[in-house]
């Protein structure tokens, strides 16, 4: 570790996309196919040098680890300064693998303007990549903004029926929430000059902050706008299935898999370690929101007729699930949420992946266009059977693990929440099964289907890591919960002391540490 | 020479005497050159506008009243003349192939350019009442005349005879203001008026004098409810004067409106912060949601310049140092998206099209992708969106309304800015989604393309990396006499 830890690795993560960007920039726009390659290598290079982050992180190690520090502003206090612990690690693994997962996919989807469309996927890489790693709050702020043009583009150019309107949605939404967020970060940073006499975004400071309870409680507010309208929670959810829908796939696969994250990692990073007292007294508003997502989001997704909405409203539905767990406000509680927004993002995107499969060879997302595919395009019926599962939540796949986790720490906090999260479990089946029914059992009654090839080696190339994960998440989770202690019991201990309100309805173990037992015991 | 003045005197004032200087000599050269030669008066414009910036340079971290009082040589008045350079610089370049397609006399053109540039100087260096208004006057009667250039155009000459009734109505108000001011203290220096008025009893009298200068300075900076000059003017005005109007006129009214209430007048700062709170969320909402509707460009633009008025006008609410150097920020790198918006507009003007509706800039990405970068990341820049220069700037100017403790501003503010980016980002729909439509090609002179290089390097630079402009802004608005105290009675 200690020789290792003055190499830059985040800022060689970080700089790997946006430097192929720049690349493509000089190549020729016709040698399409040279495009697609420098692409893919790039993207598969930025998965690689992230790799040390699975290997070289130190689950007992420093809280902050590869941490790089340069001046960047100082005369207001900012700073270029990076580092992970295990949440944002693993974050950032699942951003370099989605990232090349999604411009593998991309290959013969995108045949207009394939330039642009590359070089946008890298820099939205980037800009996601620097939002996870950033310890200082300004700079985290220009990333989480730098990932909405790329992004609009994305939407805007090559998506499908109503895009620009999706696509300004996206935009608008977000970036509402996200300016408002942008005066509460000022505010924390102005108490903080108040209280210590040192202008600075540094987050870790932040995190050792006993700010006011009633300037927590704005800021909380504030924060709120910008982390909901991304999770999305309800009724900040409207933009989501309009974007997921119109958006080329990797752009749904990317939002999904990783934009949608941004959203739980900032109100695990940020609003409960700044501001505890506040979360505190937000619980009951946020848990309702998430019931109302859980069930809402799994009705509305039982009522589409549109493969892809139906995901998309599946993501509202596991977002809110997400929530849920977080804001249980105890270890397991947020340990099951963490892990579930990894497996969220490994199953939703290959759903994603999934609808777009067909749809590039049909060009239509009308589940009723479809029936008995499973008899057409047997290995295709596997992997969405796989990905079903991993996605209700069967046992031995990795959505299990997660559901039961968050469950088992809203429980103890609330045993009527945890028989609604329960319930949205049951109507989670009931979406994904039906959907599989319809669209890979009984006859292939559409003409138009007949000939549908199964996948090729590239598309199934991109479904082979996923379902790698979901297995190994499934069956040996233990790894990823040991690299995730440290951050869970950070956030704990700083949400602790005004725990005890909490506990006092609820169960009477719920603050014991999740820690070793846990993590081994799976 | 008059008694009193020094060498020094003169010294002081070299930035403003080699302009002066540079100016005449267009003019001559103007005469004893034919028509065909006249590129070159556009290069010795950038000449004199170089030369002048470069006789500025010493002034860098000057601290002195000059010329018995009318003038202050500081760090505020250095800063500002570099944005009116810079701008001045930037216009020109821009000018060159716009003169050549409307057959403009280049002569006149260049000259008043500089009367310009001119006057706003003296308006960032002068702390007395009469060398402000001078400054002013010579600034604006500059640019009636250049806002009526398209001698045969009907909606240029309408925007001239607008400009100069207005102005000229403006004036007389602003003027009224500053006489009852000095009515009531018996002196028009600015520094004095603060000490002379600050014991007196607040008469009606008082509020009303404030009340007009502030609606007078709120012509010159366009802000709602006395901004409705500017939509016409802007869209009749030669593209690359509308530019400069909407940059340089801004900035220099913006340095005098903080010379006059931060130093003359901030005592009363308890009646004038109300007053600049309602301009300033009055000013940024009607001027995005008009802008909401436009279709053609420069006017969209204008409205976009009255928003962004509004923003500027926070940092006066903030009433502090912080908020001083906020507008400072803004207004500089304000120069270069704004400029570099407009070079792209005047880019669109050829032979054959006029090129200032949003249609015409349709499918701009697909034949010029260079341009339609640079114009993205302007339109980025004025929506506020990092990393470019914009978000810098209006980072600065609300966290100035929150030190300041005016949360609800801030929050008004950066929904405002959200709102913004709707219009903004339709002009990239238009350059990236829409079919093309362009008529002849579109041939970007050498000088156009220095100038968009450098707006697009300004906004990129100081969107990543802007520590050297904070630093310098933030040493040179201290030296805004009266902020400092200011400061004192109002932090947190």
């Amino acid at each position: 570790m200690s020789n290792v830890a003055d190499f830059p690795l985040l800022s060689l993560i970080l700089f790997t996309p946006l430097a192929g960007a720049v690349l493509l920039l000089f190549v020729n726009r016709q040698s399409e196919d040279a495009i697609r390659w420098i692409a893919n290598v790039v993207a598969g290079i930025g998965f690689l040098v992230s790799l040390p982050l699975w290997f070289w992180f130190e689950p007992q190690g420093a809280q902050w680890q590869f941490v790089e520090r340069l001046e960047w502003i100082p005369s207001i206090g900012a700073e270029y300064s990076l580092g992970v612990d295990g949440f944002s690690a693993l974050l950032v693994l699942l951003t370099t693998m989605m990232g090349s997962i999604a411009i593998l996919s991309s290959w013969t989807a995108i045949t207009e303007r394939v330039k642009e469309y590359y070089i946008f996927l890298l820099v939205l890489q980037t800009g996601m990549i620097g939002a996870f790693v950033s310890l200082d709050f300004l700079l985290f702020f220009l990333f989480w903004e730098v990932m909405l043009v790329p992004m609009y583009f994305l939407i805007g150019i090559w998506g499908s029926d109503r895009r620009l309107y999706s696509a300004i949605k996206f935009f608008l939404y977000t970036l509402v929430g996200s300016v408002v967020m942008l005066l509460g970060i000022l505010a924390i940073y102005f108490e903080h000059h108040a209280m210590t006499g040192i202008y600075s975004f540094d987050v870790t400071r932040f995190h050792e902050l006993t700010l006011p309870v009633g300037l927590q409680w704005w800021v909380f507010l504030a924060f709120f706008l910008g982390f909901a309208v991304k999770v999305p929670m309800f009724p900040f959810h409207t933009w989501l299935p309009d974007a997921h829908t119109d958006a080329p796939t990797a752009g749904s696969v990317i939002l999904a898999a990783v934009l949608l994250k941004m959203g739980t990692y900032g109100f695990i990073r940020f609003s409960l370690p700044i501001l505890p007292e506040a979360t505190i007294e937000f619980v009951p508003m946020v848990i309702w929101l998430s019931i109302i997502g859980v069930i809402y989001g799994a009705l509305v997704a039982l009522a589409q007729r549109d493969w892809k909405r139906l995901v998309a409203y599946s993501s509202v539905s596991h977002m809110a699930m997400v929530m849920l767990g977080m804001f249980s406000l105890n270890p397991v509680g947020i340990m099951g949420s963490i892990v579930q927004q990894i497996n969220h993002g490994i199953s939703t995107g290959a759903l994603f992946l999934i609808v777009g499969i067909v749809y590039e060879r049909r060009h239509t997302r009308e589940i009723s266009e479809y029936g008995g595919l499973s008899k057409i395009m047997p290995v295709y019926a596997v992997v969405f059977l796989i990905m079903t599962m991993s996605s209700i939540g069967l046992p031995t796949l990795n959505g299990f693990i997660g559901e039961i986790l968050i469950l088992q720490g809203v429980f103890v906090v609330n045993k009527m929440w945890a028989a609604v999260a329960a319930s949205g479990i049951v109507l989670g089946a009931a979406y994904m099964l039906w959907l599989y029914q319809r669209t890979m059992f009984g006859n292939v009654d559409n003409p138009k289907n007949e000939s549908l090839p199964d996948l090729n080696i590239r598309e199934l190339a991109t479904f082979v890591p996923l379902i790698v994960l979901a297995v190994w998440i499934g069956l040996y989770p233990s790894p990823f919960l040991r690299r995730l202690d440290s951050s869970v019991m950070h956030v704990v201990s700083r949400v602790n002391a005004a725990y005890a309100p909490l506990n006092a309805d609820g169960g009477a173990d719920a603050s014991a540490p999740v820690d070793g037992s846990l993590a081994g015991g799976q | 020479m008059p008694a009193g003045f020094s060498a020094a005197d003169f010294y002081n004032i070299l930035p403003e005497l080699v302009l002066t200087g540079g100016a005449l000599l267009v003019l001559i050269v103007d005469v004893l050159t034919v028509r065909q030669q006249r590129s070159l008066l556009g290069w010795l414009t950038f000449g004199v506008l170089s030369a002048t910036l470069l006789a500025l340079l010493p002034f860098s971290d000057a601290n002195t009243v000059a010329s018995r009082g009318l003038l202050a040589i500081d760090g505020f008045a250095f800063f500002f003349k570099v944005i009116f350079l810079l701008t001045a610089l930037v216009t020109v370049l821009m000018s060159s192939s716009y003169i050549e397609v409307e057959q403009l006399r280049a002569g006149e053109y260049y000259f008043l350019i500089l009367c310009a540039t001119l006057g706003m100087m003296f308006m960032a260096s002068g702390i007395d009442l009469i060398t402000i208004l001078i400054g002013l006057e010579t600034m604006a009667v500059a640019f009636y005349i250049l806002a009526g250039f398209l001698k045969p155009n009907r909606r240029s000459n309408e925007a001239a005879v607008k400009y100069f009734l207005l102005g000229a109505f403006s004036l007389g108000i602003l003027l009224y203001g500053m006489s009852t001011l000095y009515g009531l203290s018996g002196t028009t220096n600015v520094r004095e008026l603060a000490t002379a008025l600050a014991s007196q009893e607040r008469s009606a009298l008082l509020i009303v004098g404030l009340v007009m200068v502030v609606a007078g300075i709120g012509f010159k900076v366009a802000a709602v409810p006395f901004h409705m000059w500017a939509p016409d003017v802007y869209e009749g005005a030669p593209t690359p004067v509308t530019a400069f109007l909407s940059v340089g006129s801004k900035a220099a009214s913006f340095a005098m409106l903080l010379r006059l209430f931060m130093e003359g007048l901030p005592f009363l700062a308890d009646v004038w912060q109300p007053m600049f709170w309602v301009l300033a969320v009055v000013t940024m909402t009607v001027g995005n949601l008009a802008a909401l509707t436009q279709s053609n460009i420069k006017r969209m633009l204008a409205y976009s310049s009255i928003a962004h008025a509004g923003y500027l006008l926070i940092g006066v609410v903030a009433n502090s140092s912080r908020g001083v150097a906020a507008m400072m920020i803004y207004l500089l790198l304000y120069v270069f998206m704004q400029l570099g918006a407009f070079a792209v507009v005047v880019m669109l003007r050829r032979q054959d099209v006029v090129g200032d509706e949003l249609k015409d800039l349709s499918g701009l990405y697909f034949r010029y992708p260079t341009a339609a970068c640079a114009m993205l990341f302007f339109m980025l820049s004025l929506g506020g969106i990092p990393p470019t220069a914009g978000f810098m700037g209006k980072f600065w100017l609300f966290s100035a309304a929150i030190e300041s403790g005016f949360f609800w501003l801030a929050v008004i503010g950066v929904l405002n800015s959200a709102v913004s980016l709707y219009y903004y980002i339709r002009v990239v729909v238009f350059m990236w989604m829409k079919e093309e439509a362009l008529g002849s090609p579109i041939v970007a002179s050498p000088s156009m393309a220095v100038a968009l290089t450098v707006a697009l390097a300004g906004v990129v630079v100081f969107g990543v990396y802007p520590r050297p402009l904070f630093e310098l802004a933030q040493v040179s608005a201290q030296s805004l006499g009266g902020v400092v105290a200011a400061v004192g009675a109002l932090s947190f």
